[in-house]
């Protein structure tokens, strides 16, 4: 079997994998990052969004060589201790999530968007979070949490 | 998932031998192959990861044309100055197919080898007259997509990359499926220097040229003269979501819109 | 109010672990040297077995084990229950056809479970399964309960004559027909209640375990209610006594419903790991989900509404067909019967309503509960036929709903479908809804509309939903097997902290915070000072967990009952330290204090004496201070509200877009607004994804052609608006909180809204009705055959 190393949440990392494990199976199974979530087996959920060398990707749709040498953060990786990250924070503080299982794959793909568009119009969320359902929230909130984690990783350049 | 070896080639001539092999496949951008291999769909003996092929990636300028490497991702296309100011529909199109963390791995080459019925790059590589090349040949766009699923491509041959000439004029309209987000119509009209074109995909088994409407825009580009045309159910998909009829009339719909677009 | 008190936009407590990706879900869970199990799954909709060969299967690598109904039957393991019992017009009970754990000689429904096989890991498991040889007689199979109760179709239960279950009624037919008799205009409506899949984002998922040791069983499960599935898979199907067996569900992402019932997956891994003596572990591909998650609605339903010439309701005579799926699922005998029918009355004071439901059998995945249970459905219909009324007889929809509106001061309101109401105020919501979307200069904007050739319409409805589910006589009486109160154990530590036990169960309600803030609120205690927990029968008392909305109205009751207890406990050892009489010591702030003097202890100053009884009335009292509460309920509570939408019409592609949400409900007395919010965000996307998108469909086959994301439209961030909502409270009248409960509205309003609001935008064309989902095809293909008629006119 062979081995892959990477490096996760800043650390470097390596196991032995199976060519058929996917990213999201390393995560959870190897490293024991069980944040990252599968909520589907068709690539459409996005409860496993992490992100890969700078953009946001499904961890269910990439095998975990094919992420040898990557540079990978999971939700796991985003606070600073029990200081959150400005999107985390925003969630929690609009309630832009219920039961919490899209939650992580929801954070990613917010972080990576405003990382991409700064300052993104309610379309602009709606339209970027195509690939991430929810169920519990109407994406009401969720949308309110990314304007408001936008402006607040704005606001901590 | 069944098993299977994994190999990451690092030339193309490397990657193209093993790829002679029934069995194997080749990965690209995985956004289509490994839901399949999830779904146990498929079950090769080998994947060849093309990742590893520097000479597969990128943007470039030849002449007028816009060539676009075959491990190319759609994010890429999309955000691409080169793309944006000489054929921004195809930069369009390309932001608007699947999801962001889809664009983030999914690329032009998988994209156009897979065929799929329902995917947005066919569309453009007809619409556009492009020239899809690879390690063998250089195979004119209308040559390419064969069937559902079918392309021109032989065993062992490898995409590496797409010529796409400019267009004076294009736009790319989509009907999505409220469920897939697939193109349940895609419809790409360009106004090319070898005369209009109008590729329709999702509609058929595969992407086709509509030249009644072809011929009725190279009269008059505006959106009123393909009004009339209508496109036949015959041989059209048809599913929960649309059946052929409401399929023909979407490509009426978004034709029209893609005219118009174009401005 | 405190900042952390009722009526507090507290944050919630739970909400660290969850964003930094720290929940514990059960497929994070991972017990030592535990196997996985894979199930081979039917994928014939309806078919003999006759041979199941597992001798390649059961030497693949990794394999331990392969089970199948055989293995279960010697060790007498039972069926899975159903926990309502309903009985026909005729006296006679309902057809209760065996429900086995893998299925014993026949599949009923693709994903139907044939075999278990245990092995190393997930991949082993599955590939095995692949590899056991079945022999298929394929047998014909029916999906749609109109083909199923004719005879000929084919028989899915040798008990069940034209695979009918059951054939209820509820309502005096006698007065209903005399309604008719004089009614000034009667109108007809036949309409469909989509299927959908609950589809909780969170995947099922169950590990057994069993400690040879102590012969104890644990079964860790994504379920909304684990005492419910400890009692039936002991009681009924393993038969192992409930001080063996324990069942945890830790974090669950999302239920709706499909987490209430129990799973074949649940006992078979609880079974399978007694058997081999390792822990088992099976989490669900989504596309098990789709094949095996009970699915919800399923009607087709005839209905008449007779009226006077005035417009007022006389009567309504509704006929319904409801689809129970091939096997009968927990609760899914009560949906389409006590907790629809009696829901007929609605908002309004129709003085006869008769309602006959025929459950019927077909080769489908069971049907239960989804997000609202039967009140969607009888919401959806009722609001649906008022607006034809409405249509038909030329006065305005509000107007109308307004003239039969139960009046303010009618209640407590006895309807004729057995409910008693006892608050609400149907104006004041309604009002509310209307004002917010501009009602009254909605013309203008069709107009528009129009001219930019879009058709645009608006749309409106009003629901009621019984919640808090249930006074357990009441809900016995009706048939329920299981009572439906609920219990607290407020647990003050020495140092005047407080662990909270509560029966009901949080998988994404807020329980940690709304029922903290109840804490802290009655007892002056910072809410930091509270944990909540939940979800484990090895911690908390008897429960009967969360669905129907009833945590807060049930189990906030039970909490703020067994606060009562601590504080009267308080008093007396509050009155003994200063030293006076008990009737003289006040509670207030968090002080037990001497009415009228300064003299007083504080809380925790009465939790330390508890626990260290040094000077303490020892003779008269316990030491301690932990109290357990169980809170049955009187009577259901009665949420209630009014929704309106608009929307545009592309006719060129069919496309509905919503221009606007609105909804005005009455929660009763509101903890944690910012929750309620939450979850009426949540309902109205359910609501308006059932309207729009969502629908399972299977073909004449059995086979479900909407097995994954790629086919059934799940509503996404883009397809929705941002809603705007309004509350107007009028106060339960029967529980201490005067809570009526939130977790449903949105999805029992918002498809009638809806739905009236495209039936209005298409109106100019003559349409009348259009069924859910109101997909582009769908509407495309309205217009396309309304348009001819236009032509002609």
């Amino acid at each position: 079997m062979p081995t892959v190393s990477m490096t996760v949440n800043g650390k470097k990392v390596s196991g032995t994998v199976e060519p058929r494990t996917l990213l999201v199976q390393f995560l959870r199974e190897t490293l024991g990052l069980t944040g990252t979530h599968v909520g589907c087996d068709t690539s459409q959920c996005g409860a496993c969004v992490v992100d890969i060398d700078g953009d946001s990707v499904k961890s269910c749709t990439i095998l975990a060589v094919q992420c040898e040498g990557a540079n990978v953060t999971t939700i796991e990786g985003l606070a600073n201790g029990s200081e959150l990250h400005p999107m985390q924070e925003a969630f929690r503080e609009h309630h832009g999530l219920q039961c919490g299982f899209c939650t992580p794959g929801m954070i990613m793909s917010a972080v990576d968007l405003v990382k991409k568009n700064p300052n993104p119009t309610e379309q602009e969320i709606r339209h970027w979070l195509e690939g991430n359902l929810c169920r519990c929230t109407g994406y009401h909130n969720i949308v309110k949490a990314i304007e408001a984690g936008a402006k607040a990783m704005g606001a901590r350049k | 998932m069944y098993a299977f070896e994994y190999q990451k080639p690092k030339s193309l001539a490397d990657a193209a031998a093993r790829a002679a092999n029934e069995d194997a496949k080749i990965l690209a951008g995985g956004m289509t192959l490994i839901p399949t291999l999830k779904q146990r769909l498929a079950r090769p003996s080998e994947l060849i990861d093309l990742g590893g092929i520097a000479e597969l990636k990128g943007i470039r300028k030849e002449g007028n044309d816009v060539v676009i490497g075959a491990m190319t991702r759609h994010a890429d296309v999309a955000a691409s100055d080169l793309v944006r100011s000489t054929i921004p529909a195809l930069a369009d199109l390309a932001g608007m197919i699947g999801d962001p963390a889809v664009r983030h791995r999914g690329t032009i080459g998988g994209s156009i080898a897979n065929a799929d019925p329902a995917a947005d790059y066919p569309a453009a590589v007809v619409g556009l007259g492009a020239t899809v090349i690879t390690n063998q040949r250089q195979i004119p766009g209308d040559d390419f997509f064969t069937g559902l699923f079918e392309t021109a491509l032989e065993p062992g041959e490898i995409i590496t990359a797409v010529r796409f000439p400019p267009a004076q004029k294009a736009a790319y309209m989509k009907f999505r499926n409220p469920a897939s987000r697939y193109a349940i119509v895609g419809v790409f009209v360009a106004q090319t220097a070898g005369g209009v074109r109008v590729a329709v995909t999702g509609a058929g088994p595969s992407v086709f040229r509509q030249k009644e409407m072809e011929a009725a825009l190279s009269k008059s580009f505006s959106p009123d003269v393909i009004k009339d045309v209508k496109q036949s159910p015959d041989g059209l998909n048809s599913d929960i979501h649309a059946s052929a009829e409401y399929r023909a009339h979407l490509v009426g719909v978004m034709a029209r819109r893609a005219v118009e677009k174009c401005g | 109010m405190s900042e952390t008190g009722i009526g507090a936009r507290v944050t919630r407590k739970e909400d660290f672990r969850f964003v930094t990706g720290r929940g514990t879900y059960t497929d994070d869970i991972n017990r030592p040297n535990q196997l996985w199990m894979w199930l081979l799954r039917s994928p014939h909709a309806h078919a003999r077995l006759k041979k199941i060969d597992t001798t390649a299967a059961a030497k693949m690598p990794g394999v331990h084990a392969i089970f199948t109904h055989d293995d279960l039957a010697r060790d007498n393991v039972g069926g899975l229950p159903c926990g309502w019992l309903i009985h026909s017009k005729d006296g006679s009970p309902m057809v209760e056809p065996p429900h086995p754990v893998l299925a014993a000689g026949v599949v009923r429904h693709v994903g139907d479970p044939i075999a278990a096989v245990i092995a190393e890991t997930r991949a082993q498991a599955r590939e095995a399964a692949e590899a056991i040889e079945v022999d298929y007689e394929v047998l014909p199979a029916v999906v749609d309960t109109r083909e199923a109760i004719k005879d000929g179709a084919p028989q899915i239960w040798p008990e069940a004559k034209n695979n009918t279950c059951f054939d209820w009624h509820l309502g005096d037919k006698d007065a209903v027909d005399k309604a008719f008799a004089k009614a000034a205009h009667v109108t007809k409506l036949d309409l469909v209640n989509n299927r959908l899949v609950p589809n909780a984002m969170e995947p099922r998922a169950a590990i057994g375990e069993y400690d040879v040791a102590t012969g104890e069983h644990t079964l860790w499960t994504t379920s909304q209610n684990p005492h419910v599935i400890r009692l039936l898979m002991g009681a009924f199907v393993l038969h192992i006594p409930e001080h063996k067996l324990r069942v945890v569900a830790p974090d669950v992402g999302g239920g709706f419903g499909s987490k209430i019932y129990h799973y074949a997956e649940e006992a078979l891994v609880t079974w399978a790991a007694a058997k081999v003596k390792r822990p088992v572990k099976w989490t669900a591909d989504r596309s098990e989900s789709f094949m095996s998650d009970a699915q919800g609605r399923d009607h087709h339903t005839h209905a008449e509404l007779a009226l006077d010439k005035d417009g007022k309701f006389l009567g309504l005579r509704v006929s319904t067909l409801a689809n129970l799926g091939a096997y009968l699922s927990t609760f899914s005998t009560s949906i389409p019967t006590y907790l629809y029918g009696t829901l007929l009355a609605g908002t309004y004071t129709t003085p006869a309503i008769y309602v006959e439901t025929r459950a019927v059998f077909t080769n489908t995945v069971p049907v239960d509960a989804y997000r609202g249970a039967g009140r969607p459905e009888a919401s959806y219909l009722l609001e649906r036929i008022v607006d034809l009324a409405a249509d038909e007889l030329g006065i305005d929809p509000a107007e109308l709903r307004r003239r039969n509106f139960i009046p303010k001061d009618a209640y407590p309101y006895q309807t004729p479908v057995a409910l008693q109401y006892d608050s609400g105020d149907y104006f004041t919501t309604l009002d509310m809804a209307l004002k917010a979307a501009d009602y009254a200069n909605f013309e203008a904007r069709r107009k528009e509309a129009a001219s930019r050739g879009k058709y645009r319409g608006i749309g409106m409805a009003t629901y009621i939903e019984a919640c808090g589910i249930a006074p357990s006589a009441v809900a016995g009486a009706l048939g329920a097997r299981a009572g439906l109160y609920e219990m607290a154990e407020v647990r003050v530590h020495p140092t005047g902290s407080v662990t909270l036990f509560t029966g009901c169960h949080s998988h994404g309600q807020g329980h940690e915070t709304t029922f903290a803030q109840l804490v802290a609120d009655r007892l002056g205690i910072p809410i930091d000072q509270v944990e909540v927990v939940h979800g484990d029968t090895g911690k908390i008392p008897f429960g009967m967990g969360t669905y129907g909305s009833r945590s807060l109205p049930v189990g906030g009751s039970a909490i703020v009952k067994a606060l009562d207890k601590v504080v009267a406990k308080g008093k007396k050892i509050a009155a003994h330290l200063l030293e006076a009489a008990e009737a003289d010591i006040e509670f207030k702030d968090g002080k037990f204090q001497v009415a009228g003097t300064d003299r007083a202890k504080t809380f925790g100053e009465i939790a330390l004496t508890a626990y260290v009884p040094h000077k303490y009335p020892i003779e008269e009292l316990e030491p301690g201070l932990d109290e357990t509460a169980f809170y049955d309920p009187k009577n259901f509570t009665y949420p209630a509200g009014a929704h309106v939408v608009e929307v545009e019409i592309d006719p060129d592609t069919g496309v509905v877009e919503l221009k606007g949400v609105w909804a005005a409900d009455d929660f009763g007395r509101i903890i944690n607004p910012m929750i309620v919010e939450g979850q009426v965000h949540g309902g109205l996307a359910q609501g308006i994804g059932q309207a729009l998108l969502e629908h399972c469909v299977y073909d004449d086959s059995g086979q479900l052609l909407t097995g994954s994301f790629n086919d059934y439209a799940m509503p996404r961030a883009d397809d929705l608006p941002s809603f705007h909502l309004g509350t107007n409270a009028t106060l339960c009248t029967h529980n201490p909180l005067g809570v009526k409960g939130c977790g449903e509205a949105g999805a029992i309003g918002s498809p009638g809204a809806v739905m009236n609001a495209i039936v209005d935008a298409l109106s100019p064309l003559g349409v009348k009705h259009i069924d859910m989902p109101a997909s582009p095809r769908r509407i495309w293909e309205t217009i396309q055959a309304h348009r001819p008629r236009m032509a002609a006119e």
